[in-house]
């Protein structure tokens, strides 16, 4: 047997000893599993939770009105009105984004449980989050990162997210490109016996109920009122997921939630040369179609971020818009932020001018911006790679081959992606992996698992 | 020349193109899958030698020699005058035009 086959084949063992969850309590032996049983016994509380942060010095970050944005909107909009903007400043986190609320959840169980360090595989904010956590925990870090492509080029973002890591004291363990990663990360949690703190765990999940919360509870001390809409970059589909629950958990059952992705199709993930042809790592339709769409793809067996379960809708904006999005937050708000949240900024503003001037949009995240990380450092890598910088309709950006910032505001775009499809592609999924539903309990869950009726999965199973 | 205690990076190939994963796209799985790693020197060496390093998680890897003090060349770039010229368009439609 290959060395790679070999290590694979050991894939549950690995997992069980290094996450300490023993997934099989929570199946039925069918599509259905019991998710709000696994998210109780194996996670902790919000009150738990709130405090864990708390002493992590994670969360409670302010809630900013982006007055300047608002009115921009106003005066581009076609009926003149728009939806107040606000964002949360999750930048205010040490590692400078939200993913330390899961980082610092999952550490805090690692710690407990007597793990003497943690391994994360990821080339985003969560390594930096993990690596924060873990230097103020005492406990060990290993990141693995998906950096470079077979030239050893990588992208400025990631390798910022790298020397961010390193600065934290975690081991950064730097791969080309491929779906290999998860092998090297199999064989470091074997080697070291470390914690795997993956990110689709009940414990990273629930880690980030607490935005939600936090939010529900910001906006109506503010306002008097819940947000009408909150729009969360998406891509793993944690962040929506763990947002939604803790919007309902603080009451704010009647807020839309809206996820929002870059627009990165024809672009594949593990292709080395398409690689450095995209401008986004992370929050683009590459993870968040696929993630959407089939979740237990994740690095657990059950996936505790179902996002289908909470969408009310799924919007796509390009990358120019999302560049000229960030410009504009520094130009006309004071803030310099990076790319994460200002994909679901560039929808906001347009998804704004779709409601009233006293309704209210919240963008759910902001994350730290720096070298590597600004529009700047990202268009000249764009150009050194072939990819043409335009100025026109964002309409006409091919990914791979342009990215094209605005002519006007008036031109950016919440492109709606139809979840109806995306329901039944998930629904599809789990059939082709699990077979046909064997009783009422795998059709109830269906309906659960993709925000509709048990009538709706039962006529998509009949068309199959 | 680099000397035992050395802060560098190491390369080494993890999987050949011919042990690859089956679901790796075509252009992919034609090069190694290679891996990069920095650390503390346990040996005298030079570049492009096999040596050992000892990790920030204290692991002992081998690998080849390929970078002595790796420094971090990601940058801010250049400016970008089409995203300048949007903010002072943006500034303009919220604010008017300046007067001549």
């Amino acid at each position: 047997m290959s060395r790679y086959k070999d290590v694979m084949a050991r894939k549950n063992e690995i997992m069980k000893r290094s996450l300490g969850i023993d997934y099989e309590k929570f199946e039925s032996g069918g599509i259905a599993f019991e998710y709000e049983k696994m998210m109780k016994e194996t996670g902790y509380t919000l009150e738990e939770i709130v405090k864990i942060q708390r002493e992590a010095n994670v969360g409670n970050t302010p809630l900013i009105e982006l007055k300047n944005l608002t009115e921009l909107a106003r005066k581009v909009s076609p009926t003149g009105k728009a939806a107040r903007i606000f964002i949360k400043d999750e930048a205010c986190n040490p590692s400078g984004s939200f993913k330390e609320r899961r980082a610092s959840v999952s550490l805090y169980h690692a710690k407990q449980k007597g793990y003497k360090g943690v391994i994360a595989a990821t080339s985003g904010n969560y390594g930096a989050a993990v690596a924060s956590q873990a230097a103020m925990k005492g406990l060990k870090c290993i990141v693995v990162q998906e950096a470079y492509d077979s030239r050893g080029i990588g992208q400025p973002e990631i390798l910022e997210k790298g020397r961010k890591c390193e600065t934290f004291g975690a081991e950064v363990i730097q791969l080309t490109v491929g779906p290999e990663l998860f092998y090297v990360n199999l064989m470091l949690l074997e080697e070291t016996g470390y914690f795997n703190a993956s990110l689709y765990t009940p414990f990273g999940v629930a880690g980030i109920e607490t935005l939600g919360y936090e939010i529900a509870q910001q906006v109506k001390e503010r306002t008097g009122k819940f947000p009408d809409v909150v729009v969360a970059t998406h891509a793993g589909g944690g962040n929506l997921t763990g947002t939604a629950r803790g919007l309902m958990k603080a009451g704010a059952v009647n807020t839309k939630i809206y996820g929002v992705s870059v627009d990165l199709t024809g672009l594949h993930m593990a292709s080395d040369k398409d690689f450095n042809r995209k401008s986004f790592t992370t929050g683009h339709t590459g993870f968040g179609i696929p993630f959407a769409t089939w979740p237990d793809r994740a690095d657990v067996p059950r996936n505790a971020a179902r996002p289908l379960r909470y969408m009310d809708g799924y919007y796509l904006v390009k990358q120019g818009e999302v560049f000229y999005m960030t410009e504009l937050l520094a130009q006309l708000e004071g803030l310099e932020r990076g790319p994460a949240g200002n994909t679901s900024l560039a929808a906001a503003f347009s998804l704004a001018q779709q409601m009233e001037n006293d309704q209210i949009i919240v963008v759910q995240e902001t994350e730290y911006t720096g070298a590597g990380k600004n529009p700047t450092a990202q268009l000249t890598f764009a150009m050194q790679n072939g990819i043409k910088i335009l100025v026109g309709n964002p309409d006409d950006e091919i990914p791979g081959q342009n990215i094209i910032l605005p002519e006007h505001p008036s031109m950016i775009k919440a492109r709606e992606v139809y979840l109806l499809n995306l329901k039944k592609s998930y629904i599809k999924n789990c059939i082709q992996h699990f077979g046909l539903p064997k009783d009422d309990r795998d059709i109830k869950f269906l309906a659960e698992d993709t925000k509709s009726s048990q009538e709706f999965v039962r006529e998509i199973i009949s068309e199959l | 020349m680099a000397q035992k205690g050395d802060w560098v990076k190491i390369k080494q190939v993890i999987l050949e193109p011919s042990e690859r994963s089956e679901n790796t796209p075509q252009d992919t799985k034609g090069t190694p899958l290679t891996m990069w790693v920095k650390g503390l020197l346990l040996q005298d060496g030079e570049i492009g030698d096999t040596v050992k390093i000892k990790t920030l998680t204290g692991r002992v890897v081998e690998g080849i020699l390929v970078e002595i003090n790796p420094r971090h060349i990601h940058d801010f770039g250049n400016p970008i005058p089409e995203l300048i010229k949007a903010g002072i368009k943006a500034r303009e439609i919220l604010y008017g035009g300046e007067e001549e």
